[in-house]
């Protein structure tokens, strides 16, 4: 029976053990439901749980557990002389026997008998069946090849009836427990916070794992090249990563990504704060609700854009846009037609970041906006201040820490942005101050480095892993003082 | 201004109230929040350097009257005022008048103390910043502390002018709240259950404020405590489902109503 099917079959005892329990909860309430601890439903839950939790537990370990076996078993079958060979020898023959194994299922009995007493040939046979063996193929595969299918059926006949017995013992066990004052509902309560917790773990495992693998990474590449040279070097260049050659042969200054970084998320910051910022106070204090009603989810489509759309959009229009009115500008100043904006600069990638982050601003101001008291606002109309004096002196300082926070979410967006800079601002690794020339950012050098074919020995693929690290140090650090500030604030009003 | 001498008050005090002229004069008052109509042609007028007291059950349109005096209906979204108020004959509802001034003439005070999230000292030299009554440090100094004075409130705070005024204990909020209004220099002063969120003690304290305060400002004051209505105030009108039941002197409203409903609602027989 298939894995599939299998668990089909577990899911239907289950709604079967679904309405077994409801029936039997309600047998015994005597028609009143009072008499019950829980609602039948919690009964009937109860006992599908009983049926179905172990038995997916036992079908999961099975599956897990039963490919190691079977192998163990028929690495131990195969003749002494191939495991006399080693670790890769015996790694390939076991490839093969599973090839020949898969490929025996195909053939008739007359084959398989002509197979077995060496008339017919193993490569030639199994490739009519359209299946492709690595090598010759010795005689003693098909033996082991037979001794492997027989496990698997074996395995799978043992598994389903394991399971379905789990399934229908747990079952049974849970519906005598049904009576009137059997508390299912604790129960079935106690199941659903055991999987809520299971859900955050996975959840907080994962990053965990994610950040142990980068910092492991990370420090092999620190074995290569000191990390007083990745902080402080001021020239980005790794060369090229000769495969097998693993000498540091290039140059990984972080200084140069890291000031393009900076530099580009201040420009899009520069342009996205006070247009974002304006956009909310009018969205909470001016529009009135049927403009709000389809402004607001207007501007919010502009955060749904993915970015790389915004990319294209730096590529082909804001960039040539820029390139050539600074081109007129010259010409109209010094009659020199030659452009001071290059196409792909700072910029560039700073306005279109910015338009990109607009949204994010506005949205998460206009709902620290909207959360200060409408006492506040009444008490400075009411004194007679305008609509604007009432935003500037009483709405803002008080949303403030609120905002503060909002913008450094915003900015730790803005540092991990990759997209809209490498169309926009280019890949070369530049040290420079002029806006308009290109520099790149940390996120595309990432990006760079872990492009083409890939051996995770060299520095120039592991330096990936420093500069991811580095990234996560400052947009995490970003995030917990935002959330820190922003947390602050709302105790604010309570 | 409208600042009359304390032998003044008091004289006007022991003439019968009906000559004390009016300061404010509503006339045909209606009030809609969209469809819902609030208020049915009120014709309720305020009388100079008098505290007026709003009373009647919940819900019955005090709060929407009073509002209607400073025009801060005009921030609630769909609400709609009909007929003529008048502010010492100006039509407040005028398309030429300035309604930033008018709150400036008839100041508000809430239901829950509302200081700003600032100082004391700037809570109350807020009113005179926007609207320019003073210029030098020394003249705002000046302002503040006649402003808590008058509230009642400079000995209990003037060593800590520059700490929060969300600092303080709920009673002395709301008194903040009151110099806040004072300091602008209004003429009129409203009151939304002024102390409906404070404790006895507290409330205690502004009442005897509003008595003081009577001298130099016109008052009114929604209360749904009729003791409050009857130690604060010289007027008292009565208002149920939106109408104008009765409005009379405190003393005759609370001892011989003219109207059943009025006697019902004082003893207690619903709201
Ligand atoms: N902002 C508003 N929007 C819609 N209806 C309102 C609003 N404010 C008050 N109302 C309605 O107007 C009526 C009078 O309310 P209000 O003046 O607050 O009564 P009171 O202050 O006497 O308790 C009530 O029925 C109330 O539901
Ligand atoms: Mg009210």
């Amino acid at each position: 029976m298939s894995t599939s099917l299998l668990l089909l079959l577990i899911v239907v005892i289950g709604f079967i053990a679904y309405f077994a329990g409801r029936a039997r909860s309600l047998a015994q309430s005597g028609g009143k439901l009072s008499n019950l601890h829980s609602l039948p439903g919690y009964h009937g839950s109860y006992v599908a749980i009983w049926a179905m939790l172990p038995a997916a537990l036992v079908l999961g370990t099975w599956l897990i557990a039963a490919p190691i076996y079977i192998d163990g078993s028929t690495r131990a079958a195969l003749p002494d002389t191939v495991q006399s060979q080693g670790g890769a020898a015996v790694q390939l023959a076991l490839g093969q026997v599973k090839s020949v194994a898969g490929g025996l299922l195909r053939l008739s009995g007359e084959e398989l008998s002509a197979l077995e007493n060496g008339s017919a040939n193993l490569r030639s046979t199994l490739a009519s069946k359209g299946v492709a063996l690595a090598g010759e193929g010795e005689p003693y595969m098909v033996t082991v090849a037979q001794h492997f299918n027989a496990m698997t059926v074996a395995n799978r006949w043992l598994m389903t009836a394991a399971v379905l017995l789990v399934a229908i013992a747990g079952g049974i066990y849970a519906i005598r427990n049904v009576a009137t004052r059997f508390r299912a509902r604790n129960q079935v309560e106690r199941v659903i916070l055991g999987s809520l917790i299971v859900a955050s773990s996975i959840a907080i495992l994962t990053t965990v794992g994610i950040v142990a693998s980068m910092l492991s990474e990370a420090g092999r590449f620190f074995t290569m090249v000191s990390p007083f040279e990745f902080f402080f070097g001021t020239v980005w260049d790794p060369r090229f990563a000769a495969a097998g050659s693993g000498g540091a042969s290039g140059q990984f200054g972080l200084l140069p990504l890291l000031a393009g970084t900076l530099y580009i998320a201040f420009v899009a910051m520069l342009f996205a704060v006070p247009i974002g910022l304006f956009a909310a106070i009018y969205m909470a204090e001016y529009a009135n609700p049927r403009l709000r009603s389809t402004a607001k989810p207007l501007l919010e489509v502009l955060a749904g854009i993915p970015t790389i759309v915004y990319g294209f959009f730096a590529l082909v229009t804001v960039g040539p846009f820029l390139r050539d009115i600074s081109a007129q500008l010259n010409g109209l100043a010094t009659g020199n037609y030659q452009n001071f904006i290059q196409a792909q600069s700072v910029v560039t990638a700073g306005i279109v970041m910015g338009i990109m982050l607009i949204p994010f601003v506005s949205s998460l101001s206009d709902d620290i906006i909207t959360q200060v008291p409408r006492a506040l606002r009444d008490g400075s109309l009411g004194l007679g201040a305008t609509r604007s004096e009432t935003v500037k002196k009483v709405i803002l300082p008080a949303a403030l820490p609120g905002i503060v926070g909002a913008l450094l979410l915003t900015a730790s967006r803005a540092v991990g942005e990759t997209m809209i800079v490498v169309l926009a601002a280019g890949v070369a690794a530049r040290m420079q101050i002029n806006p308009f020339e290109p520099m790149t950012t940390v996120t595309v050098k990432i990006v760079n480095q872990l492009t083409g074919d890939l051996e995770f020995t060299s520095p120039q693929t592991l330096v990936a892993f420093a500069l991811g690290i580095t990234l996560f140090v400052i947009t995490l650090g970003l995030n917990i003082y935002a959330l820190y500030i922003v947390r602050k604030y709302r105790e604010q009003y309570e | 201004m409208n600042i009359m001498s304390e032998a003044a008050v008091e004289k006007a005090l022991d003439q019968k109230m009906n000559t004390v002229p009016y300061k404010m004069i509503g006339k045909d008052v209606s009030v809609y929040y969209g469809e819902k109509r609030a208020l049915f042609d009120v014709n309720l007028n305020i009388r100079e350097n008098t505290v007026t007291a709003l009373i009647g059950p919940s819900g019955c349109g005090k709060s929407t009257f009073l509002r209607t005096l400073n025009r801060m209906n005009d921030t609630i979204e769909n609400c709609r005022v009909t007929g003529k108020i008048t502010l010492d004959e100006d039509d407040i509802y005028d398309p030429t008048i300035d309604v930033v001034e008018l709150r400036a003439r008839v100041g508000m005070v809430f239901q829950k103390p509302n200081p700003f999230p600032k100082s004391i000292y700037d809570n109350v030299a807020y009113g005179p910043r926007i609207h320019g009554l003073a210029r030098t440090k020394a003249d705002f100094d000046e302002i503040v502390e006649t402003s808590l004075q008058k509230a009642g409130l400079f000995n209990e705070v003037k060593d800590r002018l520059h700490e929060p005024g969300t600092g303080l204990s709920g009673g002395q909020q709301q008194r903040l709240c009151i110099a806040r209004a004072v300091a602008v220099s209004p003429e009129v002063i409203l009151m939304d259950e002024p102390c409906s969120a404070l404790d006895p003690i507290a409330t205690a304290k502004v009442e005897e404020l509003i008595h003081e305060l009577r001298t130099n400002f016109t008052i009114v004051i929604v209360t749904h405590s009729m003791q409050q209505a009857a130690r604060v105030s010289q007027r008292t009108a009565m208002f149920h489902l939106g109408n104008l039941v009765e409005e009379n002197d405190t003393d005759k409203m609370f001892t011989n109503p003219d109207d059943q409903r009025t006697q019902d609602y004082i003893m207690g027989r619903f709201g």
